[in-house]
């Protein structure tokens, strides 16, 4: 009796029965065909694309034709300087981003989930708002709160004295990452802080039976209880920062330093729709998606280690 | 439609997750706390301070911006350059909302509408098939199940923007592009919301109930539309609010989809606007105010919706 009852409870369905088979067609079917039409098709004609480039036959009067050129695209890409120096931009652009944001939003969970902490549920909700902002639209503000004449950011600055040019070829990436980490650190911060409400109470207690501090606790009991949490979010901030592209390119038009190329999106953006040429839009996007595919992968495997160690 | 049924939803029970913040063990904990502290008061005085101190600092950074969106909205071209940052100017508002809805034969408001139909239309339909197949991974057996699951969990490692430039290359070898479907289409795939949905059915839907329903004779349709469907409205409601919340947000499908600017969404729009502003510095206005315009939906479906992003955002982070 109770072995089929755990089983079913668990979501096993028990012997196939009559209109099962319909059913699971049914109920899968409409999205395996859409993600064959959107992902797996685009994908595969992708590469396809990747293989050969159009060359302008004659004068260019006879309109352009496909040439097969192997992995004459590829080698373009990779030997693109504007490619190449767009993964170093993303690089230091994640050196900073990266600690920062899951830095901050971390201390700020357990700042919130401390005793100490007063009004938890209105700097939860202060601290999410951002995230309720589009990005492209946070990207606008933000680049407003840059520009000379209009930033009161600008204004306290001078006020204490200081000076600082937020569109500089030297401060392009703090300021990007400071658009972004005002975009995520709240988001960040309630996984955290959902992931530290359900640490078992008697773990902790047994914590300041031993004589441990708040900070040690923190440190030592809560941060490796949510260490699944915090690799999710490196997870998803990696496949995110692989395709930033709506704020650097709203900041490049400040700041001319930064090219339009700055980072592998403006790239393939660039190629496609200024230069034309899809091939290697093609195979500068399969490589980009390669990258960030491999990253998130090796995220998950060093997690994983970690749960098993 | 769904803040009618969200009171009627049943109670949070996300696995494992504790979403409503249970009363009594904060305080117990706190209470513990404090007798284990009492040797160190004066530490723990200035730990508080601090503690508090870096909130403060926190939510100051978060609000600062948007308190400043929300000034600089109000004033007119001159003050917004004349006057400080966060100091009122003439109050300008509703003629900076009317020049916002009026520039350009009123296509802002058409944008606004184009938004929510890729919004509520796609994101509907979206959570629909994305529920409806995280529902059979949970409930059935079938031959090739787990290569077909993980099919899905490498579909979420697939970067969305990247995908795009693909997508348009397909979609205009079809002819779909520049239409509303080449934005619509591509926003229904969600795997990672069919990965949620079968974590939200293994938590709502006992399979107690589906037995029974079966020896009572109900098809298998039938059980997940009058049985299955309202045990899992919570989940459901929150990849609706994620999926709404990606596609008011999504910006370079529509760049790269969309040529005809009647068929753009809001934030593309402004994205034009904003294009302007260096050359014709009158155009500032029309951003600040056509964005603070484009923000309150989302902000609205937050508020209305927090439970769900929460047992969402709880179920995403602890699996």
């Amino acid at each position: 009796m109770a072995a089929p009852l755990t089983r079913s409870a668990r979501g096993a369905a028990p012997a196939r029965r009559p209109g099962q088979g319909r059913a699971v067609l049914v109920f899968l079917g409409p999205f395996f065909l859409l993600f064959t039409a959107v992902l797996i098709l685009p994908v595969a004609y992708a590469l396809w694309m990747s293989f050969f480039t159009e060359q302008s036959s004659g004068l260019g009067f006879g309109g352009t034709e496909r040439v097969f050129s192997g992995l004459g695209n590829y080698t373009k890409a990779l030997g693109d300087h504007g490619f190449t120096s767009s993964f170093l931009h993303v690089a230091a652009y994640c050196a900073v981003y990266i600690p920062v944001m899951i830095g901050v939003a971390l201390a700020l969970a357990l700042f919130v989930d401390s005793a100490a902490a007063k009004a938890k549920r209105f700097v939860q909700f202060a601290v999410f708002m951002p995230h309720a902002v589009p990005g492209l639209i946070a990207a606008i503000v933000w680049t407003y709160l840059y520009t000379p004449g209009l930033s009161p950011v600008l204004d306290w600055i001078e006020g204490a004295g200081g000076h600082w040019d937020f569109f500089a070829p030297g401060s392009v990436v703090p300021s990007l990452v400071n658009v972004a980490a005002w975009q995520w650190i709240g988001y960040n911060m309630i996984i955290f802080f959902a992931a530290l409400q359900a640490v078992p109470r008697e773990v902790l207690e047994a914590g300041v039976m031993d004589g441990a501090g708040e900070l040690r606790i923190a440190l030592r009991i809560k941060l490796p209880m949510i260490r699944s949490a915090v690799f999710l979010t490196l997870l998803f901030t990696c496949v995110g920062v692989v395709q930033i592209f709506g704020e650097p390119m709203l900041l490049s038009k400040r700041a001319g330093s930064m090219g339009s190329d700055w980072s592998p999106m403006m790239f393939i953006y660039k190629a496609a729709f200024e230069r034309h040429d899809y091939g290697l839009a093609s195979s500068a996007s399969l490589i980009v998606a390669l990258v960030a595919g491999t990253l998130s992968y090796a995220v998950t495997r060093i997690g994983k280690r970690g749960d098993s160690a | 439609m769904s803040t009618q049924t969200a009171p009627s939803a049943p109670p949070e029970a996300a696995p494992g997750a504790e979403p409503a913040p249970a009363p009594g063990a904060p305080t117990a904990r706190r209470a513990a706390r404090k007798t284990a502290a009492r040797p160190r008061r004066s530490g723990s005085m200035a730990s508080r301070a601090v503690v508090n101190a870096v909130l403060l600092v926190a939510v100051l950074y978060t609000l600062m911006p948007l308190t400043w969106l929300l000034i600089a909205a109000t004033k007119n071209h001159a003050d917004l350059f004349g006057t400080g940052g966060f100091a009122f100017g003439d109050f300008r508002f509703f003629d900076n909302l009317r020049a916002v809805f009026t520039f350009g034969d009123g296509i802002f408001g058409r944008w606004l509408l184009n938004s929510l139909l890729y919004s509520v239309v796609g994101s509907l339909a979206s959570s629909l098939i994305s529920v409806a197949a995280g529902y059979c991974f949970d409930k059935y057996e079938f031959r090739g199940k787990g290569a077909l699951f993980g099919l899905v969990l490498t579909g979420t490692l697939v970067p969305t923007v990247i995908i795009t430039l693909p997508q348009y290359l397909l979609a205009s070898e079809v002819g779909i592009v520049n239409t509303y479907w080449s934005v619509l289409v591509p926003a229904l795939v969600n795997p990672f919301g069919v990965y949620l949905a079968r974590v939200f059915s293994e938590g709502y839907v006992p399979g107690e109930v589906l037995e029974a329903a079966r020896i009572d004779g109900a098809s298998e349709l039938r059980v997940f539309r009058s049985i299955s469907l309202p045990m899992l409205l919570p989940g459901f409601m929150t990849l609706f609010l994620f999926s709404f919340t990606g596609s008011w947000n999504n910006f370079f499908g529509p760049l790269v989809m969309l040529n005809d600017q009647h068929l753009y969404p809001a934030v593309l729009g402004i994205y034009n606007w904003n294009q302007f502003v260096l050359e014709r510095p009158e155009f500032y206005s029309l951003v600040i105010t056509g964005s603070l315009v484009a923000v309150v939906p989302l902000a609205l479906a937050f508020v209305g919706l927090q439970r769900f992003w929460r047992s969402g955002l709880s179920a995403g982070a602890l699996k």
